[in-house]
């Protein structure tokens, strides 16, 4: 049979994969951004022992390669908290979600800094509790601020998402080998299995750009603070 | 067998043994990465109609692609069309052109930010482009480009884990064989984080030193450290 009919009789199990891949990519950015976020205002408000312990969280996560990480959780701590019947997507999307938020709380916290502390100090005389101060005025402008560092996250998290190869999630890279073996076809495989994750990763990134475009203020962004 | 033992007799000698083949990966690869990088840089900037693209789509495609599909194209796709590499000569190429792609972008960027007057002045001085280029704008953008590549020595440090995938038992992979065969799968690969955690602290402390060590007095400290990728 030649190649070209094996890639079409095989692309829709390989782009099925692409939904998976998006899966995880998507719930890690999730997760990475509800974690992070909050990491970020801890370390830059909180009290000395949360910063102390977001930065041991932060420094553990960004220190260890995402392959010891999706071991450790998928062979090591899932199963000794009782969880071994979960999924491996779960276990590859929670990774990359703790992983991303440790990457992802620095840039907020980058943001948050960025604004100047008289802001604050002019809330807080106007009345705002801190709450509000960061809720209202920090919040708003440093998301904006942060938003151009965040997308870069993006082709990093989708890259990563490939190693969960590793734990048999059945993503774009495991659907290709196991397409490989299948079918003794190896180099257009993987040269179109490499063509659907660049595309996923330059369509990704022109998507999030306009969104940049979209939220940010006439006169104000990354370049104007 | 009680924990002692274990960590002391069998764990850290498999570690040790991984470790040598993980530093011996880096060896290799940080090198010819960073040389990699520098061509890629200068091909890109002033390589001219042809070089230049070429340098582009060469980042555009590693970039893109997943650093283990390519380790995989390296070593498991290539043999069929009659190229056929050892799983540690594939590691090592599919490192340095990782490395090198990412490399060059924060090595142009570098470039770019040092002004053009520079090159005019040289050439009006008489000399080459390709002298000015080596003795006037890459001793300076080097040394503006030391946080973005120390960054990315420390992702070449982790991504190095991936080498076990085509089979180099490494220190992930002399991890992986210790944790199976004695069913510890928590203690060894926290152990095995630990090692990584103390290569990349080690390299941290390393390169604020280095950065020290090279600076120009009164030249602004290099602003790619905002761009990382």
């Amino acid at each position: 049979m030649d190649v070209l009919a094996i890639l079409i009789d095989w692309a829709p199990y390989l782009l099925t994969g692409v939904l998976v891949t998006l899966g995880l990519v998507l719930s890690a950015l999730g997760l990475g951004v509800v974690m992070g976020l909050p990491m970020a205002l801890g370390q830059v408000y909180g009290s000395r022992p949360l910063r102390w312990i977001v930065g041991i969280y932060v420094w553990f996560f960004r220190g260890l390669p995402i392959l010891v990480l999706l071991f450790l959780f998928y062979f090591g701590i899932f199963p000794g908290l009782g969880l071994g019947d979960v999924p491996a997507f779960v276990v590859g999307a929670v990774v990359l979600g703790l992983r991303g938020a440790a990457y992802q709380s620095q840039i907020f916290r980058g943001a948050i800094q960025s604004i100047g502390e008289g802001q604050m100090i002019a809330a807080r005389s106007l009345g705002m509790s801190r709450l509000t101060a960061i809720r209202s005025i920090i919040l708003p402008q440093s998301v904006r601020i942060a938003l151009p560092g965040w997308s870069n996250e993006y082709p990093n998290i989708l890259t990563d998402s490939a190693v969960c190869y590793a734990i048999g999630v059945a993503e774009l890279l495991t659907r290709a080998s196991q397409i490989v073996s299948q079918t003794h076809v190896t180099m257009p495989i993987y040269i179109a299995t490499a063509g659907v994750f660049i595309l996923l990763n330059y369509g990704g990134i022109r998507i999030l750009h306009r969104l940049e475009k979209r939220i940010a203020i006439p006169g104000f962004g990354s370049g104007a603070v | 067998m009680d924990q002692i033992t274990f960590l002391t007799e069998i764990l850290l000698p498999a570690l040790m043994s991984g470790l040598v083949v993980t530093l011996q990966l880096i060896a290799v690869s940080a090198p010819f990465g960073l040389l990699l990088g520098i061509g890629v840089a200068v091909g890109r900037q002033y390589g001219g109609g042809i070089l230049s693209p070429v340098c582009k789509v060469f980042v555009y495609l590693i970039k893109g692609t997943p650093l283990l599909l390519l380790l995989i194209i390296l070593y498991f796709g290539l043999p069929s069309v009659g190229i056929t590499f050892s799983a540690f000569t594939a590691s090592v190429i599919g490192f340095i052109l990782c490395n090198g792609a990412y490399n060059s972008e924060y090595i142009r960027g570098a470039i770019l930010s040092i002004k053009d007057g520079q090159m005019v002045a040289a050439q009006a001085l008489g000399m080459t482009r390709l002298q000015a280029i080596r003795n006037i704008i890459l001793p300076q953008a080097l040394i503006r480009a030391i946080p973005g590549l120390s960054n990315e020595f420390i992702y070449l440090i982790k991504y190095s884990s991936l080498a076990y995938m085509l089979t180099v038992i490494e220190l992930s992979g002399a991890g992986k064989l210790v944790a199976t065969k004695y069913f510890a799968y928590t203690e060894t690969f926290m152990v095995v984080g630990l090692v990584y955690l103390a290569l990349v602290t080690i390299t941290t402390v390393a390169v604020n030193l280095l950065e020290k060590h090279v600076s120009v007095p009164g030249m602004i400290r290099g602003e790619t450290s905002a761009m990382q990728l």
